[in-house]
C-alpha cells in the first residue's frame, strides 16, 4: 500500500512535468526524467552487484591464495624439523652404540665419520668432547682437535639438557654451520659429548625446494631475529633480520600483511616445535594477487562496458519513448480538433436546416403567388404597367429561386450522408462532372484540360459524394478564372492505398487570410451568390471518405486543389 | 394533354389554393385537400389522373397517404412535394411507389412536365 503510493508519487514527480504540454520543454523534461529514472533503476542494482561480487571474490580469492602459502610453509618447516631430527637421532644412536673409548680412538671415529658422510648428507665433521669441554677426538676437514669448548653456550646447554641443536653460528672455523651434540655417560659416571656439525646448505636446499618465484623470499630466523639462512631482501646469514618477526611466546603460525620494503607483502611465519626457529616466507602482494588484479581489471572493464551499453540503450529508449508519446499527443490533439470542428459544423448544420425548413414553406407561397400574378397578367395587355408588374413578379420568382438554392444547400449541408460504397472509376466521375459544366465553360471560353491517368485503378468509394466534391471544387475554379481562363484536371495513382486528383486554375487565387478560412461554414468571398457552404461540405465529404484535401493558392496566380481518395474508403 | 384531373394535397392552404389556380390556368382540373384523410376520401369519391402530395403534413403524412393508396391497390401516379429532407425523402417516397418528387419551392413548369410525364408513363 505504502509502496504503491510511493511509486505513484515517484512516477508523478518524474514523469509529469509542470510545463505546458505543447512546449518542447515539456518533452525535454519528460525525456530527462525518464532517462534519469531508467539509469537509476538499472545502474544502482548493477553497482550493488558489482560491489558485492568484488568483495565476495576478494575474500574467496585471498583465502585460496593464502592457504597454499601457509601449507607450503608448514610442509617446509616439517621437512627441516625432520631433517634435523634425523641427524640428531643418528648422532644419538652412534653415541649409544659406541663407548667413549671406542670413539676416542681416532680410527674408529674417522670410520664412523666416513660412513656418515656416505649415508647421510650434510655432516661436516664429528668430534668427541670430554666433560671438561676439551675436544679429544675429531674427524673432519678442520683442525679442531684439542679445542676447548667449556665456555661455549652450547656446551653448557647440552650438559643440562642431554642433547642440543644449535642455531647457525660461525664458531672456530668461521663458516656458518649448525652443531648437534649428545651427552652420554660412562658406567663410571663421567660424561662425554658426541658432537657433529651440519652445514646450512641443506637447509637452503630445502627452502629452495619450495619453488618460490623470484620476487618472493623465504628464510629461517632464530628467536633473536638472527637470520639462519640467506635472505634475498632481509640480509645475509647471521645478520639481524631487517624484518621485525614476532617471536618468543608466539609459537603458532601467523600470517600478516604489512607495508614494508617499499611494497605490500604477505608474510607467513611458522615456528618450529622444538627449536626457537621460525620459517618466514615473504611474498609481495602483487605476485600473490596477480590473478586477483587481472580479475579486478576484467570486472572493471565489464562494469564499464555494461554501464556504457546501459547508458546508450537508455538514451535511445527514452528518446524513442518520448517521440512516441509526443506523436500520440499530437495525434490525439489533431483528432480532438477535428472532432471539435465536425461538431461545430454539425450543430451549425442542424440550426441552418431548421431555419431553412421553416423558410421553405412561406417561400413556396411567395413563389406561387408571384407565379399566379405572372400567369394572370401574361398576355393580357401590353400596357406599361402590366409589363412592369410581370417584371416585378419575375424578379420575386428569381429572388425566391435564390432563396431556394440557399435553403437546399443548407439542408444538404446538414443532412447526414449515408455513404454507399461501390467500385468506381475516378476518371469517369471527373468526366461526368465536367459534363455538367461544359456549357458554361464553352460559353465563357474556359479551356479545361484533362490530364488523367488512363491506368488509374478503380476505387471502392461513394460515387455521389465524389461527384459532389468535384462539382464543388470545379464550380469554385470556374468562378475564380476569368473568361478565357484555364483549368487543368489531373489524376494519378499516388501509392498503394491512395489515388490523387488535382484541379488547378489560373484564376484570381486567394490571399493567405482567405485560405485560412475557406473550410469554415458561411465564409464566402462571393458576397451575394455564395452560401459559404461549398468547401466545408467538400472538406467534410473528403474527410469522411478517409481522404485528404490540400489547397495551395497564390493571389492573382491561381489555386491548386489536390484531393486524395482512399482506394478502399472507410465505411464510417 | 389537357383536362387532366389533379388532386392537390398540402396543409399550407395558401400554397395549395394558389397552385391549384395556376394549374387551372394551364387547363388542368384540380381539387384540393388540406390533410391526408380528406384526400383519401376525395380519392375514393372521384377519379383522378395524378395526385400531387406534400410529404410533411400534420396528422397523416404524405408517406402514410401513399401507403394507404398502395393498400387500395391503386396505381395512380403520385408526385411528392418535399420540403426538408430533400433528396432522402424523395428517394424514400419513390421506393414507396411515388412517380417522382419535387423540392419546394417548386417551379410550375417543372410540375406540369412531371404531371404530363406521369400520365404518359401510366398509360
Amino acid at each position: 500500500m505504502n509502496n504503491k503510493k510511493w511509486g505513484e508519487r515517484l512516477s508523478k514527480r518524474f514523469l509529469q512535468s509542470t510545463g505546458d504540454k505543447d512546449s518542447p520543454l515539456h518533452y525535454q523534461t519528460l525525456r530527462r526524467n525518464i532517462t534519469i529514472l531508467m539509469l537509476l533503476v538499472t545502474i544502482i542494482p548493477l553497482i550493488f552487484m558489482a560491489v558485492i561480487n568484488y568483495l565476495e571474490y576478494k575474500s574467496n580469492l585471498k583465502s585460496e591464495i593464502i592457504n597454499p602459502i601457509s601449507i607450503l610453509t608448514n610442509k617446509t618447516v616439517h621437512s627441516i624439523e625432520l631433517y634435523m631430527e634425523e641427524r640428531l637421532s643418528t648422532i644419538r644412536s652412534i653415541a649409544s652404540f659406541y663407548s667413549f673409548e671406542d670413539l676416542s680412538d681416532e680410527k674408529t671415529l674417522s670410520r664412523i665419520y666416513r660412513v656418515l658422510k656416505k649415508e647421510f648428507t650434510g655432516f661436516v665433521d664429528l668430534g668427541i668432547i670430554d666433560e671438561n669441554g676439551m675436544q679429544i677426538s675429531y674427524s673432519g676437514p678442520y683442525e679442531l682437535l684439542n679445542k676447548d669448548y667449556l665456555q661455549q653456550i652450547w656446551f653448557q646447554e647440552v650438559s643440562i639438557k642431554g642433547s642440543y641443536i644449535s642455531d647457525v653460528f660461525l664458531g672456530y672455523r668461521q663458516f656458518p654451520h649448525i652443531a648437534i651434540a649428545v651427552q652420554q655417560f660412562e658406567p663410571d659416571g663421567h660424561a662425554w659429548i658426541l658432537r657433529a656439525t651440519i652445514d646450512t646448505d641443506k637447509l637452503d636446499n630445502i627452502i629452495a625446494a619450495m619453488g618460490l618465484d623470484p620476487e618472493s623470499d623465504a628464510f629461517l630466523v632464530s628467536g633473536e631475529g638472527i637470520l639462519q639462512t640467506h635472505s634475498k631482501f632481509c640480509g645475509n646469514v647471521l645478520e639481524h633480520c631487517k624484518l621485525n618477526i614476532p617471536m618468543g611466546s608466539y609459537r603458532s603460525q601467523l600470517i600478516e600483511e604489512k607495508n614494508i620494503l617499499g611494497k605490500d607483502v604477505l608474510i607467513a611465519i611458522k615456528h618450529f616445535a622444538k627449536q626457537d626457529f621460525a620459517l618466514v616466507v615473504v611474498k609481495p602482494k602483487s605476485v600473490i594477487l596477480k590473478s586477483w588484479y587481472a580479475l579486478q581489471g576484467e570486472m572493471l572493464l565489464i562494469f564499464i562496458i555494461s554501464i556504457s551499453i546501459i547508458i546508450v540503450v537508455v538514451l535511445k529508449v527514452s528518446n524513442m519513448l518520448v517521440k512516441k508519446i509526443r506523436e500520440a499527443d499530437e495525434r490525439r490533439e489533431l483528432a480532438f480538433r477535428e472532432l471539435e470542428h465536425s461538431q461545430k459544423l454539425s450543430s451549425i448544420g442542424r440550426l441552418a436546416a431548421g431555419v431553412a425548413h421553416e423558410i421553405n414553406n412561406p417561400m413556396a407561397i411567395i413563389n406561387e403567388k408571384a407565379g399566379l400574378i405572372k400567369d394572370l397578367y401574361q398576355n393580357t395587355s401590353d400596357s406599361e404597367k402590366t409589363i412592369k408588374l410581370i417584371k416585378i413578379a419575375d424578379s420575386i420568382i428569381g429572388a425566391v429561386g435564390r432563396c431556394r438554392n440557399i435553403t437546399h444547400r443548407l439542408l444538404g449541408f446538414a443532412k447526414r450522408f449515408d455513404i454507399e460504397l461501390e467500385m468506381l472509376s475516378l476518371n469517369d466521375v471527373i468526366i461526368e462532372v465536367m459534363g455538367f459544366l461544359d456549357k458554361e465553360a464553352l460559353f465563357r471560353k474556359i479551356d479545361i484540360q484533362l490530364d488523367i491517368d488512363e491506368d488509374l485503378p478503380r476505387i471502392f468509394s461513394d460515387k455521389g459524394q465524389i461527384q459532389q466534391v468535384f462539382l464543388n471544387i470545379l464550380s469554385n475554379s470556374m468562378s475564380a478564372v476569368k473568361d478565357g481562363g484555364k483549368i487543368i484536371i489531373r489524376s494519378w495513382d499516388e501509392d498503394v492505398s491512395r489515388v490523387g486528383a488535382s484541379i488547378k486554375d489560373n484564376g484570381c487565387g486567394m490571399s493567405k487570410e482567405t485560405l485560412a478560412h475557406i473550410f469554415e461554414p458561411f465564409f464566402t468571398t462571393k458576397k451575394e451568390y455564395g452560401t459559404g457552404l461549398g468547401l466545408p461540405i467538400t472538406y467534410g465529404i473528403v474527410k469522411k471518405l478517409g481522404g485528404d484535401l490540400i489547397v495551395k493558392s497564390n493571389e492573382n496566380e491561381g489555386t491548386d486543389f489536390t484531393i486524395y481518395f482512399l482506394k478502399k474508403s472507410k465505411t464510417e | 394533354m389537357k383536362n387532366l384531373k389533379i388532386l392537390l394535397v398540402d396543409d399550407e392552404v395558401e400554397f395549395v389554393t394558389t397552385l391549384a389556380e395556376r394549374l387551372r390556368l394551364r387547363e388542368f382540373q384540380t381539387e384540393i385537400s388540406a390533410d391526408g384523410e380528406e384526400a383519401l376520401n376525395l380519392f375514393d369519391a372521384s377519379v383522378f389522373d395524378v395526385i400531387v402530395l406534400d410529404v410533411f403534413m400534420p396528422g397523416m403524412s404524405g408517406f402514410d397517404v401513399l401507403k394507404e393508396l398502395k393498400k387500395r391497390s391503386s396505381n395512380i401516379p403520385v408526385i411528392l412535394l418535399t420540403g426538408h429532407g430533400a433528396t432522402e425523402e424523395g428517394v424514400e417516397g419513390m421506393s414507396l411507389g411515388a412517380f417522382d418528387y419535387l423540392m419546394k419551392p417548386i417551379d410550375i413548369e417543372e410540375l406540369t412536365e412531371k404531371i404530363n410525364a406521369a400520365v404518359k408513363g401510366n398509360k
